[in-house]
């Protein structure tokens, strides 16, 4: 087995020197698990930024998307790693600003463009500090089939009683199939299913921080009561649906043949450009007609600054860009569907997009409930939501015993400050 | 040789031979930082810990956690329980069918057998990932030629969507395995059986054992030690098998951690996975633990059986 650990090691190393500076100019190597927007950084955002600042280059280096976390630590701890990082959400980079691996950005010129919300990801637990620049959130919701809502005569559901009486008229057609999920991968049934119905019965920030607090159990009807909306999705999943992966799920819908697809915001860019159909989106239907409803609007990327670089000034130029409302610009049109977090409000011309942010207005926004403070220690939360989100639609688990076990394991390690 | 002449020479002085050394250092190095050095770093790293913020000698401390505390001591037997399987599973199925193979290509009337060597032997070659990639694509529900493939012969119904069922799915990902690298087993046989002199079969036809009770009664017994090579081969491999999982299954390997084996446990902990952070002393200390389970069967094997097994010479 350590034969394995080596041949990452290894391989991780030569792949971070890979990217060296060669010429006079400085160049800043840009960390990253968004391999997808490659194309973006070297089209776009790069030129931008090199166009303004002379003499300082930009390589934007990504890792696949799960490996990044791994990897990152393993060439931070190394020495090795670029000089721009991007932030996963809340622990994951605090735990590199305590290891003192991010430099501290409170006081980074751009920083007052972004509201505490925002900010709120990437600073201590105090709010005291700042490390990483905020970039984007992603919002989650349902994207639709409008061709097939309007062939079979379907008005966009609000409430959930709606939403399932639309799932039985898709699934009585049988033309196509009502949900494009599956839960092979596990994170489509705890991100695109849990946290995303979920934060209507939790109350949103409410429910969030009742938890972190202790007020709340993941046993209580708020954090059980989206896994029996969840089992009740069983039926109106594909055909083996245990083995229908991510990328399964997305071509179903693309190609047509399901009716709605449980989403995040980030599909909108690649569902647009294969979708031949138009498309709709409607937010987490609301338990009673009237009610308030709550949608998750995640800060998903930041970027930071290693506190080991070389060149701490031209990073930091670099950085008070990304918190620019130019940068913003073109970022959050570049990508629809990665809506910007700075107080300036960007024109976005996708019309998907514009769906998604417009429920800012009316609704009231929150964060995945696992991802600040809870996934801290062993079993981590957010993993075992995965299993057991996966677990309750396959029906391995009830939902009560889905909630048990996830308390159990919380707390094992979690005692909430009193 | 006391009384040499005074006038014979003195024994040739044999000149210090550096050559042997030289030519043994650059392997003697290389196996050494990444081999030797690396075990021995990993083997410290489980007696060690992060005690308030600094690296501290915890001694057993962590095999403590890994075996007491409930939920490290339900992952890790759940992942020693489902490698077993995945070991035996290949025991059961691969090794038995690899030697059926090279028995059936040692026949010298079969025709075509170099192509049906090369083509038994092919899927050794194919990276993991492309296995992985295809059987998931054979194996889907939704675009697999499975479900296809077996509606022709009227049997659609017996088709599920294995990879994610709890129980099947850690069968299905140890018959891939099998599939992948059966060429090996069968190679290996195909050797041994090609080495048995023709003296020895011919005077058993003399004897009138021929057909089946050959196989049994002479072939077997003569390619005994090769099997024990393989068998202590797939003990090994299986024991720190871990890529196929990952690609077929992810590092969570579900559904319900019914596919969890010891490598992609020990990946989990101590690489981290999505918002779990690395654990590099646990990770360690699992290491050294599947460095002992393979210790053990490979000592097991090469005291308890190799010894005793039988070698013929001719």
């Amino acid at each position: 087995m350590t034969r394995i650990i080596k041949g990452m090691l290894f391989a991780s190393t030569v792949l971070a020197s890979a990217g060296m500076a060669h010429a006079a100019d400085v160049t800043l190597t840009i960390e990253s698990w968004r391999n997808d927007d490659l194309a973006i950084w070297q089209e776009k955002l790069i030129p931008a930024f090199e166009a303004k600042n002379p003499g300082i280059k930009l390589n934007f280096s990504p890792t696949a998307p799960t490996e990044y976390n791994a990897s990152l630590n393993a060439k931070l701890d190394a020495g090795s790693a670029g000089d721009i990082i991007t932030c996963r959400p809340f622990d994951a980079a605090l735990e590199l600003f305590n290891k003192k691996q991010l430099a501290d950005l409170t006081s980074l010129s751009g920083m007052a463009n972004f509201s505490p919300v925002a900010k709120a990801a990437w600073s201590t637990d105090d709010g005291a500090k700042t490390f990483c620049v905020p970039m984007a959130s992603v919002i989650h919701g349902f994207i639709y089939n409008k061709d097939a809502f309007d062939k079979l005569g379907i008005s966009v559901p609000k409430t959930v009683d709606q939403f399932h009486a639309a799932l039985d008229k898709i699934k009585a057609d049988g033309t196509y199939i009502p949900l494009a999920m599956g839960t092979k991968d596990l994170w489509e049934a705890a991100t695109m299913g849990y946290q995303n119905i979920g934060p209507n019965y939790w109350k949103g920030e409410e429910g969030r921080k009742a938890l972190i607090e202790g007020k709340q159990k993941l046993t209580d009807p708020e954090w059980v009561k989206p896994y029996e909306e969840l089992a009740k999705w069983k039926p109106y999943l594909g055909d083996g649906f245990e083995a229908q992966t991510y990328s399964d799920s997305q071509n179903l819908f693309t190609l047509g043949r399901a009716a709605i697809y449980p989403a995040g915001s980030w599909e909108i860019a690649l569902f647009t450009s294969q979708a031949q159909f138009k498309m709709g989106a409607f937010p987490p239907p609301v338990l009673k007609a009237g009610e308030t409803g709550y949608i998750s609007d995640h800060p998903d990327i930041g970027v930071g600054l290693n506190a080991k670089s070389a060149h701490q000034e031209e990073a930091k130029k670099f950085l008070a860009w990304v918190a620019s409302p130019e940068f913003a610009d073109i970022y959050a049109n570049a990508l629809p569907g990665f809506f910007s977090l700075n107080s300036t409000p960007v024109k976005m011309a996708d019309p998907l997009a514009q769906e998604f942010v417009s429920w800012r207005d009316s609704f009231k926004p929150t964060v995945r409930s696992t991802y600040q403070i809870l996934s801290r220690g062993k079993p981590n939360l957010e993993n075992e939501t995965w299993v057991e989100s996966a677990n309750v639609i396959n029906g391995t688990d009830t939902p009560k015993v889905a909630g048990e076990k996830l308390q159990k394991g919380l707390d094992s390690w979690y005692k909430p400050a009193k | 040789m006391t009384d040499l002449p005074a006038t014979h020479e003195p024994a040739i002085k044999r000149p210090v031979r550096w050559h042997i050394g030289v030519f043994l250092l650059p392997a003697f190095i290389i196996y050494s930082a990444i081999m030797v050095l690396p075990l021995i770093e990993t083997l410290r790293l489980s007696f060690y810990n992060t005690v308030d913020g600094a690296p501290a000698f915890v001694g057993l401390a962590n095999y403590q956690v890994l075996f007491g505390d409930a939920r490290w001591a339900h992952d890790f037997w759940n992942a020693l329980v489902n490698n077993l399987i995945f070991f035996a599973i290949h025991m059961c199925v691969q090794n038995p069918i690899g030697v059926a193979l090279a028995a059936l290509l040692s026949t010298p009337k079969l025709r075509f057998a170099a192509f049906y060597r090369t083509a038994i032997f092919l899927p050794t070659l194919l990276s993991f990932v492309i296995v992985g990639f295809i059987w998931k694509l054979i194996l889907s529900p939704i675009w697999g030629v499975a479900p296809w493939l077996m509606s022709l012969v009227g049997t659609k119904w017996l088709f599920a969507p294995w990879l994610g069922q709890s129980g099947p799915a850690l069968i299905a990902v140890s018959l891939i395995s099998n599939w992948q690298y059966i060429g090996i087993p069968m190679m290996l046989i195909y050797a041994a059986l090609l080495s048995i002199p023709d003296e020895v079969i011919e005077a058993a036809e003399m004897d009138g054992i021929t057909g089946w009770s050959q196989f049994w009664k002479i072939k077997l017994p003569l390619i005994l030690p090769a099997i024990g090579i393989i068998s202590i081969l797939t003990f090994v491999g299986n024991f720190n098998a871990f890529d196929l999982v990952y690609t077929v299954q992810g590092a969570l390997a579900g559904p319900d951690m019914s596919t969890d084996i010891l490598g992609t446990l020990l990946y989990r902990t101590f690489f981290g996975f999505q918002l779990q952070l690395g654990d590099r002393s646990m990770g360690a200390t699992i290491a050294t633990v599947m460095f002992l389970i393979i210790l053990a069967g490979v000592s097991f094997y090469l005291f308890a059986i190799q010894r005793r097994m039988r070698r013929y010479q001719f």
